[in-house]
C-alpha cells in the first residue's frame, strides 16, 4: 500500500519536473518568443495610439516592409548555408536600373519583368560563383560586387532619374486585392513565404541545406553536391531581387541610383531576428515571417509616435545585435540546466 | 627556411604592386604629363592619408578573421564631436582634439570588441549593427546640424595642412601611425598573436593565446585610429557633416585585399596595406585624367577589389598545391 503512494508521488514529480521541461522549452522556443514579443508590441502601440489596431492602417503599413520581407525569404537559404549576401540592395538598384531605362525605351510590362528577373538572376549567379566555384568568402565578394553592381547603375544613371513608366505599371507595388484592403504586394509575399517554407521544410532540398549549414564537409561525404546548392541560393536571390525590383520600381514609380540603400542591414536582421543562424544550420521560415512582421510594425508604430528616422536606424541595428546576443544566452541557459540535472541525476 | 619563404612571399606581393602602380602610371602620365609633379604627388599622399590610417585599424580585425564594417560611422561620430568641441570651446585645440577623437573612437571600438570577444557575435554581425548606430548617434549628437567651416577655429582647420620640414601635419601623422603599427604586428608579441589567431584560432588557443583578449584589441585599434581620423576629417575637410565618411570601410577593405591581406586571416603586412591604399589613391586620381566621369568610382573600386581578390585566391591556391607537391616529392 505504501509502495503504492510512493510510486504514484514520484510518477506524479516525474510529470511535474517534464512538464516544467516542456513549457521551459516552449517558452524559449525562438518563434514563441517571438509571438510573445510582437503581442506585447501590439498591446504596447495600441495603448499609445488610436491608429495602430486600424484594419485599414494595417494593412498599408505592409506596403513599406512587404518588399524586405520578400528578399529575406532566399537570405534564410543563403544564410542557412553559412553564407552571406551583402549586394542584394545593389542588385535591386541594378534591376531597377535595368527596368526603368527599358521603360523609358518603351518596353511593355511583360517586357519589364522579364528584363529584371534576368538582369537579377545572372547577377546572383555572378556571386555564386564567385563565391563557390573560386572558393572566396561570401563576405568579402559580395562587399565587392555590392560596389560593382551600384557603382553600374551609379555610372549609367548619374544624378538622372528614370520617371516615365508604361500606363497600368503601378499595378504591382501599389493596387489591393479586388474589393478588399489587402495589398497585392502582401499576398504575394504570404504566397512566396508559403513555397519557401514548403521547400525548406518539406522537401529534400530543404533538409540538405540544413546539412550544409551544420557542416558542409559532412554533407559532402554524404553526397550531397554543397557547392551547386549554394550557386542556386545565390542565383536564386539574384531572382527574387528582380522580382523585387518590379514591385519597389511600381511602387514609387521612380528610380534613381540610391533607391534601396541600406537594404542589406534591414534584410540581414529580418532573417536573424527571425532566429536563423548567422553560422547556418539552424533557423525556419515561420520565424523568419514573424520577424519580418514584427520589425514592420515595429517601425510602423515608432512612425505614429513620431519617432524620427535615425531613432528607428538606432532601433534596428540593435536589434540585430540582440537577437544574435539572445539566443546565446538561452541556448547558455539550457545547456546549463541539462548539466544539472545530468548531475542531479547521478 | 620557412621564414625565408615567408619573406619571400611577402617581398613578392609588394613588389608586384609596385611594378603594377609603376605601368598605371606610364599611360597616366603620358596623357597628362603634371599627373606625376610634386604638387600633384603630396595631394594624392595628403588625400590617402586619412585612408592609410584606417586601412591599418581595418587590417588587424581582417588579420584576426573578421571585418569591421563600422569605421564610417566611428569617423563620422567622432569628427562630429571634434567639430562641435571646436565650435563650443575654440580654445581646445587641434592635439587635445586628435586625443579626444581617439578616446571617442576606442570606446566605439571597444563595444564592437566587447561584443565580438565576449558575446561571441560574429564581427560581421556586429559591425552591421553598429554602424547604423554609431550614424544615428552622430545625428542624435549633431541634432541633424552641420558645423561649417567659420564655426570651427581657424587653427584646428589649418593643423593638417602646416607642413613641418616640408611634409604636411597629416602626413606625419600617418607615417608615425604607420611605423608605430608595423613594429606593432612584427615585433610584439600581441601583434605576433594577431597573426595566430587569424591563421590558426585551435592552434593559437592551444599555445596559449588569449582569443578573447586578441578579438577585443583588434576592435580597439581599428576604432582607436578611426577616431584619429575622423578628428583629422573634420579639420581637413574644414566641416563635420552627419554623412561624414559614408561608404568609407569599402575603400579601407579595398586597401588590404590590394594589398595582399588574406580574408581567412592570418596573412598579410602593414607595408602592403600602406602600398594598397597608394595604388587606390593613384587609380581614383587617375579616373578624371582618362576621361571617366567620378560616378564611375564606384564601380571601379568594386572591379579592383574583386580582381584583387581572385587574384590573391588563385596564388594561395597555387601556393597551397606547390606544398602539397613539394611534401609528397619528400
Amino acid at each position: 500500500m505504501s509502495d503504492r503512494r510512493e510510486l504514484v508521488a514520484k510518477s506524479r514529480l516525474i510529470e511535474e519536473g517534464a512538464l516544467k521541461d516542456r513549457l521551459i522549452n516552449f517558452f524559449t522556443m525562438w518563434e514563441v518568443l517571438l509571438s510573445i514579443i510582437f503581442v506585447v508590441m501590439v498591446i504596447f502601440f495600441s495603448t499609445q495610439t488610436r491608429y495602430f489596431l486600424d484594419w485599414f492602417n494595417l494593412m498599408n503599413a505592409t506596403f513599406q516592409f512587404s518588399e524586405k520581407a520578400i528578399m529575406a525569404l532566399p537570405m534564410i537559404f543563403i544564410i542557412m548555408c553559412g553564407d552571406i549576401d551583402i549586394s542584394i540592395a545593389s542588385i535591386i538598384a541594378l534591376c531597377a536600373y535595368a527596368v526603368g531605362s527599358a521603360a523609358s525605351a518603351g518596353a511593355s510590362i511583360p517586357a519589364l519583368i522579364v528584363i529584371s528577373i534576368l538582369v537579377g538572376t545572372a547577377a546572383g549567379f555572378f556571386n555564386g560563383f564567385m563565391v563557390t566555384f573560386l572558393e572566396m568568402p561570401a563576405i568579402a565578394v559580395t562587399l565587392a560586387t555590392q560596389s560593382i553592381f551600384r557603382g553600374i547603375s551609379i555610372g549609367l544613371l548619374g544624378d538622372q532619374a528614370r520617371t516615365r513608366f508604361p500606363k497600368n505599371f503601378g499595378l504591382f507595388g501599389q493596387e489591393f486585392i479586388k474589393g478588399t484592403t489587402i495589398p497585392l504586394e502582401f499576398v504575394l509575399y504570404l504566397i512566396l513565404m508559403l513555397i519557401f517554407a514548403f521547400v525548406l521544410h518539406k522537401t529534400t532540398y530543404g533538409r540538405r541545406l540544413y546539412a550544409i549549414g551544420n557542416s558542409a564537409e559532412a554533407a559532402r561525404f554524404s553526397g550531397i553536391n554543397v557547392k551547386q546548392l549554394r550557386v542556386i541560393n545565390f542565383t536564386l536571390t539574384g531572382f527574387i531581387s528582380g522580382l523585387t525590383a518590379i514591385l519597389l520600381a511600381s511602387r514609387i514609380l521612380s528610380v534613381r541610383s540610391n533607391i534601396a540603400t541600406g537594404w542589406d542591414l534591414e534584410i540581414i536582421t529580418l532573417v536573424v531576428l527571425g532566429g536563423v543562424s548567422i553560422t547556418g544550420g539552424k533557423g525556419s521560415v515561420w520565424g523568419v515571417f514573424l520577424g519580418s512582421l514584427l520589425v514592420g510594425y515595429l517601425k510602423f508604430g515608432m512612425g505614429l509616435m513620431k519617432m524620427s528616422g535615425t531613432l528607428m536606424t538606432i532601433v534596428i541595428g540593435s536589434l540585430l545585435i540582440v537577437a544574435v546576443l539572445l539566443p546565446r544566452l538561452l541556448d547558455l541557459y539550457k545547456a546549463n540546466r541539462k548539466l544539472r540535472q545530468q548531475h542531479g541525476q547521478s | 627556411m620557412v621564414n625565408k619563404m615567408v619573406k619571400n612571399v611577402f617581398a613578392r606581393r609588394e613588389a608586384t604592386l609596385m611594378i603594377l602602380l609603376a605601368i598605371l602610371l606610364v599611360p597616366i602620365t603620358m596623357r597628362s604629363p603634371q599627373f606625376l609633379s610634386p604638387r600633384n604627388i603630396s595631394t594624392i599622399l595628403n588625400d590617402m592619408a586619412i585612408l592609410a590610417i584606417v586601412a591599418i585599424g581595418e587590417f588587424f580585425v581582417i588579420l584576426s578573421n573578421g571585418i569591421d564594417l563600422s569605421v564610417g560611422s566611428i569617423i563620422a561620430f567622432s569628427g562630429m564631436a571634434c567639430g562641435m568641441i571646436n565650435e563650443a570651446h575654440p580654445v581646445v585645440g587641434a592635439i587635445p582634439l586628435l586625443f579626444i577623437g581617439m578616446s571617442i573612437g576606442l570606446v566605439m571600438g571597444l563595444f564592437n570588441g566587447v561584443l565580438v570577444a565576449y558575446g561571441k557575435i560574429p564581427p560581421i554581425i556586429t559591425t552591421l549593427g553598429t554602424v547604423n548606430i554609431y550614424r544615428g548617434l552622430t545625428f542624435l549628437l549633431s541634432g541633424n546640424q552641420w558645423v561649417t567651416a567659420h564655426e570651427l577655429a581657424p587653427s584646428y582647420i589649418a593643423f593638417p595642412r602646416s607642413t613641418f620640414l616640408g611634409i604636411s601635419y597629416l602626413l606625419w601623422i600617418a607615417f608615425i601611425v604607420i611605423a608605430i603599427f608595423y613594429y606593432f604586428s612584427r615585433f610584439t608579441r600581441t601583434g605576433r598573436e594577431v597573426y595566430a589567431i587569424g591563421g590558426n584560432p585551435t592552434a593559437a588557443k592551444f599555445v596559449g593565446v588569449n582569443e578573447s583578449k586578441i578579438r577585443l584589441v583588434v576592435f580597439a585599434i581599428s576604432g582607436l585610429l578611426c577616431g584619429l581620423a575622423g578628428a583629422l576629417w573634420t579639420a581637413r575637410y574644414a566641416s563635420a557633416v552627419n554623412e561624414m565618411a559614408t561608404g568609407f570601410e569599402m575603400q579601407a577593405v579595398a586597401a588590404c585585399v590590394l594589398g595582399g591581406v588574406n580574408f581567412a586571416g592570418g596573412a598579410g603586412a602593414v607595408t602592403g596595406v600602406v602600398l594598397g591604399t597608394l595604388f587606390l589613391g593613384v587609380v581614383t586620381n587617375a579616373l578624371p585624367v582618362i576621361y571617366l566621369s567620378v560616378f564611375w568610382q564606384t564601380f571601379v573600386q568594386g572591379l579592383i577589389i574583386l580582381i584583387a581578390l581572385t587574384l590573391n585566391t588563385l596564388s594561395d591556391r597555387r601556393k597551397h598545391t606547390k606544398l602539397l607537391a613539394q611534401r609528397r616529392a619528400e
